[in-house]
């Protein structure tokens, strides 16, 4: 069977009947079975589960048939959750050994709510263990590969969510993001990213990473799927006091796009300055303006976040004692042993004001001068990383150097702008290139428009 | 410029509760002076007279009624689920008062 590429075709099949929600498991699920010994993308399947949605969904179409789809729009949508996201009933690690048997008793609310729409949960994806990391190799259960090339990275934390789909496990994956978590993974393997609005979706059931910073996303094939995804996830749920009821922002006809100077510096792979500058190009024919902006203190962002996400980490880590669950703190890898220690030291007595005080206030600076632009243009482009996917090994040494690949990505962190990731060709050594796109708070529809005529033209 | 010393890591792994072998408190020390000193460059900043952010929401105060809802609250097999060494349903801790 020919798989379907978007949750259109998912459904339009179905409908005609062209294969079954059983069927579509057996397939994915035989892919997962013949290739995931070799990515090692997908850490637990949960094939009980996946069935019994399966044929609850095959009834649901037969008794109903097109009528269906209103009640249930990702009906037949199969998804792997990241391994951050609890399950209840499904073995959640965080890719961590110190959660290695740990059972959720509730599941995230992003999780329900997908089930809840029609969604087949098919397992849980492998990703740096509590999601520190950007190429996947942090991971205490091996990494996982990059499945346009095995010898690359897919690019972290997410990296089994954006290995999976790209390698045709599941249509749609979920993902977090940190500092570009599912931006990063995403583009490295031809994927679209969404890094919603902070306060936009619930992070209920989620394994905290950095709370004010920690933004629940996911991996999809196209613009379009990922429009149809955020908007059930979107939205209160009642267990996280920081989602925000907000029904977006209205989207013009005549849209400029920023391009700030100080994304675009030395340093940066001159095959992605190539091929965003063919993007813009493409852009400016269907009718978009751009506007050069400036935004001098976002180099200074990926300092502001390796003092803040350290130090909500050290606090979020606190909690596993390995009293009421999970193993004791000698489980944790190095990685989490690392930002443990960054976080405790720069919140520790006689460093408080120093380095995470001036971390906060440089936060605000880096905000305010975001949210500034958006008067002038409606949204930003940007490279989401300075290089091209690198080799598996290549910067596993080198924490700093590890830290700097997420040096366009933090800004939308810390300042709570949604940002989309969108593939936009293959660079020469046949890896995937893309781009970034930021917008205003709730200006996520914003950035689906903008993405959407890219990828239809 | 921001260089720790091993007793500076010691003292930050006895703070966070990690036991750390002599490899490992070497190899940190290195590297979180190396991660130290990169962001610095945050001094770069004049921060004089800014308020910090701690949060991008601009919510405030936001209440839920003071209301027991048993749908929220897991049962006590469902809480005590994560250990298999729990005793009449209490989970077991470590002695922290000595005989």
């Amino acid at each position: 069977m020919i798989l379907p590429k978007t949750i259109k075709e998912t459904k339009e099949r179905l409908i005609r009947k062209e294969f079954s929600c059983v069927q579509l498991v057996d397939s994915y699920l035989s892919n997962i079975n013949s290739k995931n010994k070799e990515l090692n993308a997908v850490l637990t399947i949960s094939d009980e589960i996946a069935y019994r949605d399966a044929k609850k969904a095959d009834e649901i179409i037969k008794n109903l048939g097109e009528e269906a789809f209103n009640e249930f729009p990702l009906l037949g949508v199969t998804v792997i959750h990241k391994d951050i996201f609890l399950t209840k009933g499904v073995r959640t690690t965080a890719a961590s050994k110190l959660l290695e048997n740990y059972v959720p008793v509730y599941s995230a609310t992003v999780v329900n709510k997908l089930e809840k729409a029609g969604c087949i949960m098919l397992g849980k994806a492998n990703c740096d263990a509590w999601a520190h990391g950007s190429s996947g190799e942090n991971s205490d259960f091996g990494p996982t590969k990059n499945p346009h090339n095995q010898k690359y990275v897919p690019g972290g934390s997410s990296s089994g969510s954006a290995s999976a789909v790209a390698a045709n496990f599941s249509l749609i994956s979920t993902a977090t993001d940190t500092c570009g978590s599912t931006r990063l993974p995403a583009n490295f393997c031809g994927l679209v990213g969404l890094k919603p609005t902070y306060g936009a979706v619930s992070r209920y059931g989620c394994i905290a990473m950095a709370s004010s910073l920690d933004s629940m996303g996911h991996i999809t094939s196209s613009v379009e799927d990922s429009r149809k995804i955020f908007n059930v996830t979107k939205g209160p749920d009642g267990f996280d006091a920081t989602v925000a009821r907000h029904s977006g922002i209205p989207v013009k006809d005549k849209l400029t796009i920023g391009v700030p100077n100080e994304f675009f510096v030395n340093g940066l792979d001159k095959e992605i300055v190539k091929n965003i500058n063919e993007v813009k190009t493409k852009y400016e024919s269907l009718g978009v303006k751009f506007k050069e902006i400036s935004l001098p203190h976002t180099k200074y962002a990926i300092s502001a976040y390796y003092i803040i996400q350290p130090a909500e980490v050290s606090s979020n880590l606190g909690r596993y004692d390995g009293i009421r669950f999970g193993d004791s703190r000698n489980k944790f890898g190095d990685e989490a042993k690392r930002r443990i220690m960054l976080g405790t030291y720069v919140l520790s007595a006689g460093y408080y004001d120093a380095y995470y005080l001036k971390a906060m206030k440089a936060r605000t600076i880096i905000s305010k001068e975001v949210y500034k632009t958006f008067d002038e243009v409606d949204a930003i482009i940007a490279p989401v990383s300075p290089t091209l996917p690198f080799k598996l090994g290549e910067k596993v040494s080198d924490p700093l150097k590890m830290y700097l690949t997420d040096i366009f990505a933090a800004t939308a962190n810390l300042s709570g702008i949604p940002s989309i990731a969108i593939p936009s060709g293959f660079a020469k050594n046949k890896l995937p290139l893309g781009f970034q796109l930021m917008g205003p708070r709730f200006g996520e529809d914003i950035l689906f428009k903008l993405g959407e005529m890219y990828e239809r033209n | 410029m921001a260089k720790l010393s091993s007793e500076d890591t010691k003292h930050v792994a006895k703070l966070a509760q990690l036991n750390l072998s002599e490899e490992e408190i070497k190899k940190f020390t290195i590297q979180l002076s190396n991660v130290l000193d990169y962001i610095t460059q945050l001094n770069k900043i004049d921060t004089k007279d800014i308020q910090p952010t701690s949060q991008t929401t601009d919510l405030k105060n936001v209440y839920k009624e003071d209301k027991i809802d048993a749908t929220r609250i897991l049962t006590q097999e469902e809480a005590l689920s994560g250990k298999d060494d729990t005793i009449n349903g209490f989970f077991v801790v470590p002695r922290i008062i000595k005989k």
